[in-house]
């Protein structure tokens, strides 16, 4: 982990506030899929944190929503930002075949993983929910890699009317091996549904390392679990969402 | 280059910056990204006498030049501290003070006593002014008659320094503050966070799950040096000054204020590194305003020259 000034080498919108920015930075060479960057966003004060969409020899990419000002400034951002990273423990890649589930913009952090895995020859299905149709982003970026791709939108505006899980069950299989990201109501249906596997979640945070206790979650015992760091990333059942 | 090791009761600071209670845990998150030993002292995270889980989330939320947090006093008690956390810091050279908090007088006492034969431990913060604990914290802090009954029972069990940490969210700190020293304080820090709230837009209710929160950052750096300015010219103990510092002018300030070492808040989440960084920017800064020593600059603002 380390800060840096690094230089943005684009920053676009792809979606309906849903912006693609790609970064220069030497956090390229520590990075790993499903970490996080935590960005300073002058002149707010927190330091935002965003997940890595795609790891490059020498840059990021992060996809971010519009949710805030914070966020809204980060589209006008140009020339450098101050990165802090890489944060969080990231994406296990194991030697299984694995369904990479994504809500909105829990999407992003699933496509490197994507390729992590496709890399060690594994079989990499791909489900993605969204609200409507006009949210839809990323879809070609996983077919591209070569993933069957599923939509589920909330109003059926496009692929199955419902969310994630309805799309699982049309494929007709049981428990796979998960690796999610999303809003919390879709995370906690997986939990209800499958046994294994991992979820990432998001919290506000502060620091972003571990320190400040901003972000905890706790486990099914009751104990505490700091997202930022022993997260975001954690076993599919561990945490009582 | 200026001297700017600070003697303090129990402390020997090779400088006057202390990561502040509550933004630093227990130093391992950042031991990994510098040396902690660069540090005049680190001020850990409360110890109760048993495990807090804390408030529940979201707990912390920004705003203009600052954010609120009401974690709660999450730790794992002292027993898991001295146990888990102690041995990790024993390893650095710098002065490690005990943040100490309860939610009774018997809470701070039963604390205290169990930190006593901790060699690494050498002094106490003691914590009557957390705004997020509806029991203890800021409810012992805000009366001088209970700020000062706690002091008495934490020196008469303390077998090191006691440092009182103050509320701002009182009419007349320097009350406080002299009821504390008389009590036998050894030496204040002021401020601690200042109770605000935000409303969540959306939905017309508090962000924050405890709905208020402590406010930290820039924001209340004004009022923190106002409050040193008014307590120094009030007592003799010597004070930790904290609340809103982001760079080295703003140690001086603080010093100039009265305050003769600092602690550094909210800044350390901002930027991990603030605090080798402004260790390294203060002497040319004390050099850049004409002092050659940290004393010089010390109650400046109120000395006759």
């Amino acid at each position: 982990m380390f800060s840096e000034d690094a230089r943005i080498l684009s920053n676009v919108e792809i979606a309906p506030d849903i912006w693609k920015m790609e970064i220069e930075t030497r956090l390229a060479k520590e990075a790993r899929p499903g970490q996080f960057i935590e960005i300073q966003v002058p002149p707010f004060f927190l330091r935002r944190p965003i997940s890595i969409n795609e790891i490059k020899e020498n840059s990021l990419v992060i996809i971010y929503k519009v949710l805030g000002e914070g966020t809204l400034k980060m589209t006008t951002m140009k020339d450098t930002l101050n990165v802090f990273g890489p944060c969080g423990n990231g994406f296990p890649i194991e030697n299984q075949d694995v369904y990479l589930v994504g809500g909105g913009v829990g999407v992003p952090p699933l496509y490197e993983t994507a390729k992590r895995y496709l890399k060690k020859g594994q079989k990499v299905q791909v489900v993605l929910g969204f609200n409507s149709k006009d949210q839809i982003f990323f879809e070609q970026e996983f077919k591209d890699l070569g993933c069957p791709v599923s939509i589920a939108t909330m109003d059926g505006s496009a692929g199955i009317k419902g969310t994630v899980v309805d799309a699982i069950h049309e494929q007709g299989i049981q428990d796979p091996f998960i690796l999610a990201c999303g809003p919390y109501p879709m995370l906690k249906a997986l939990q209800r549904e499958y046994t294994k596997g991992y979820l990432s979640l998001e919290a506000r945070m502060a620091c972003g390392i571990g320190a400040c206790m901003g972000c905890v979650v706790k486990d099914k015992e009751g104990h505490s679990l700091r997202v930022c760091k022993d997260g975001p990333v954690f076993p599919i059942q561990e945490v009582a969402l | 280059m200026i001297d700017l090791s600070v003697k303090l009761p129990g402390l020997n600071l090779k400088n006057p910056v202390i990561p502040a209670s509550g933004c630093f845990g227990f130093g391992k998150e950042y031991a990994e990204l510098y040396d902690l030993s660069v540090l005049g002292g680190i001020a850990i995270k409360s110890a109760t006498p048993k495990e807090r889980f804390g408030n529940p989330t979201p707990r912390i939320a920004e705003t203009p030049s600052g954010m609120l947090n009401a974690i709660g006093l999450q730790n794992k008690g002292v027993d898991s501290i001295i146990e888990k956390e102690l041995p990790f810091l024993a390893q650095y050279d710098t002065e490690i003070i005990a943040n100490v908090a309860g939610a009774t007088e018997e809470d701070y006492v039963e604390v205290i006593r169990k930190l006593n034969d901790q060699p690494v431990i050498k002094a106490y913060e003691l914590n009557i002014s957390c705004p997020n604990v509806k029991h203890g914290g800021i409810g012992l802090g805000t009366k001088p008659e209970l700020a000062a009954h706690v002091t008495k029972l934490a020196k008469e069990a303390a077998a090191k320094p006691v440092y009182v940490k103050l509320s701002p969210n009182v009419t007349d700190i320097v009350e406080i503050a002299k009821a504390v020293e008389e009590a036998g304080a050894d030496g204040l820090v002021l401020i601690n966070t200042l109770m605000g709230m935000r409303i969540d837009l959306k939905t017309g209710k508090p962000l924050l799950a405890n709905k208020t929160g402590g406010l930290s950052g820039p924001a209340i750096k004004p009022v923190a040096i106002r409050m040193v300015y008014q307590v120094a010219q009030a007592v003799k103990i010597p004070i930790i000054g904290v609340g809103g510092i982001t760079c080295a002018e703003d140690v001086l300030e603080f010093l100039n204020a009265g305050a003769s070492a600092v602690e550094v808040g909210a800044q350390n989440f901002v930027d991990p590194y603030v605090c080798p960084k402004i260790i390294q920017e203060l002497p040319i800064v004390l050099e850049k305003y004409g002092y050659t020593s940290i004393k010089d600059a010390i109650g400046r603002s109120f000395k006759d020259e």
